[in-house]
């Protein structure tokens, strides 16, 4: 079996429109999240989030490219953009054939549902713009990157929910490992911070009304975020071969299903993910330095995803770092597991472990070594990655030092 | 239609039991109604009442909205009403 390198990254979230600059705000502990800017918001009851500021989509983006363009595909071609510039690979020829796209998200173009429906429900309006259908397709931002780049391999999108990057960039790792194909572009992007999207989640009661604590004892929920990572996998050898350099290597992917409720995280199947992902990276629990936790800020997930991983990693978890990035970038839903592989990278590369902001007092249900308050200089070999989405989907990533 | 009648209705609709088996005094735990049930539950009261119940998942105790016992949420909807009202 091949190995796998990351060769490029790239980014558009709450904290930066690049890799460097979030990689800076993570390493500096500055949070994304503030109060929300958008119609209606006083009719919200949640009114905070880690939006991005500053787009300015009309200046990226050509009035036929608006018409397409959804913002989560949007935020999507501008990290591919960075991504596959960094990697520097050209797929406009024969590698092209040998190349796919994988992204995750969970809503897919959900602003372009939200403004359809006012229009014709709120505003009496009969009909909608013509292009509204590939506009706001999930798979849309997949074909976009696939069209922009020449990439003609398998091109598809997974979704589910908040493990959906996580899930893609599984597959990808997979593709790239058999053999099937050379590259891929993966990843994911959301959003959801709309203003019907934002009075979805209000009705679960699970949203903070005023900020992710993720793992304190005063934590009251999450925070949404936005946004879009994307990054180039490549076989080993081939990044080798033509002196690319690598940012990491992906060493294991571990997924499993709870088969258990549809909002309720479970234990076990949490914790058999994890285990899968060592066990599929041949990576002991002591050769882990990091992990990157789901970490919402809710009160079940926190304390789940604390008592799968003490269950997993015994007494070595006392050389585990963690933390939780999602106050600083917010929860980015299906995006969110491809903008904490940067952080990752961040630990793996520079030896920097992005801090988990809002950690008050510590939670006897949580007990594990919380990165709080600042980032920690550590070096490590290998990290894991989590995700465990709503309805019991868990996929964890595993990475070792490039 | 009372509101005390009326929540236990609600209640014993997301409950999936009969009226008579909820009563002022049964305890919201007790009666099978699980969070999902309970976020539902609020939302009827909501929808019904036309206020807003100031819940959430992560700290219910933090809401002071009581949802121990069926009684004790018949007196918050009546607390939240009369407000409206004021």
């Amino acid at each position: 079996m091949r190995r796998v390198a990351i060769t490029g990254a790239g980014t558009v979230n709450a904290l930066a429109f690049d890799v460097a600059g979030t990689l800076a705000a993570m390493s500096a502990g500055r949070c994304g999240i503030g109060a929300l800017e958008m119609r209606d918001v006083e009719r919200l009851s949640i009114r905070i989030g880690a939006q991005v500021r500053g787009w300015e989509a009309d200046a990226r983006f050509d009035r036929q490219e608006l018409t397409l363009y959804d913002r989560v595909t949007q935020f999507t071609l501008e990290a591919s953009r960075q991504a596959v510039a960094q990697a520097g690979l050209d797929f406009t020829g024969a590698l092209g054939l040998q190349a796919g796209v994988v992204l995750g998200t969970a809503a897919g173009g959900l602003t372009t549902w939200d403004e359809s429906y006012r229009a014709v429900y709120a505003e009496g309006k009969n009909r909608v713009h013509p292009l509204v259908v590939p506009k706001l397709m999930n798979s849309a931002p997949a074909s976009h990157v696939s069209m922009q780049t020449g990439i003609r391999g398998p091109v598809f999108t997974v979704s589910s929910a908040c493990a959906s990057s996580n899930h893609a960039m599984g597959l990808a790792f997979q593709l790239v490992r058999s053999g099937a194909v050379t590259a891929m572009v993966t990843g994911g992007a959301e959003a959801m911070l709309s203003f019907g999207g934002i009075k979805a989640w209000e009705g679960l009661r699970v949203m903070s009304p005023d900020g992710c604590r993720p793992f304190s004892a005063d934590r009251n929920g999450m925070v949404m975020g936005e946004g879009a990572a994307v990054f180039v996998f490549e076989d080993l050898d081939h990044a080798r071969a033509r002196g690319a350099g690598i940012l990491a290597e992906v060493a294991g992917f571990g997924m499993t299903s709870d088969a258990g409720d549809i909002v309720m995280p479970n234990v076990e199947g949490a914790g058999r993910a994890i285990a899968a992902a060592l066990r599929d990276a041949g990576m002991a629990p002591e050769e882990v330095g990091y992990v990157n936790a789901h970490g919402t800020g809710t009160a079940a997930n926190d304390r789940i995803e604390a008592a799968a991983l003490r269950g997993v990693f015994g007494p070595a978890l006392a050389g585990v770092a963690v933390s939780s990035t999602k106050a600083m970038h917010g929860h980015v839903i299906g995006g969110t597991g491809a903008i904490e592989l940067l952080a990752c990278i961040l630990a793996l590369r520079d030896g920097v472990i992005a801090p988990n902001l809002g950690y008050g007092a510590p939670d006897p249900d949580c007990a594990l070594d919380i990165v709080a308050g600042a980032a920690r200089e550590k070096p490590v070999a290998a990290v894991l990655s989590n995700a465990f989405a709503f309805g019991g989907l868990n996929a964890v990533l595993a990475l070792r030092r490039a | 239609m009372t509101i005390a009648h009326h929540i236990r209705t609600i209640i014993a609709e997301q409950a999936v039991l009969d009226l008579a088996d909820v009563s002022l005094d049964s305890r919201l735990d007790a009666l099978g109604l699980d969070s999902l049930g309970l976020v539902e539950t609020i939302f009827a009261i909501e929808e019904a009442y036309d206020v807003s119940v100031p819940f959430n998942a992560n700290d219910p105790a933090a809401s002071g909205f009581d949802l121990s016992t069926v009684g004790s949420v018949v007196m918050a909807v009546e607390r939240l009403v009369a407000a409206k009202a004021a």
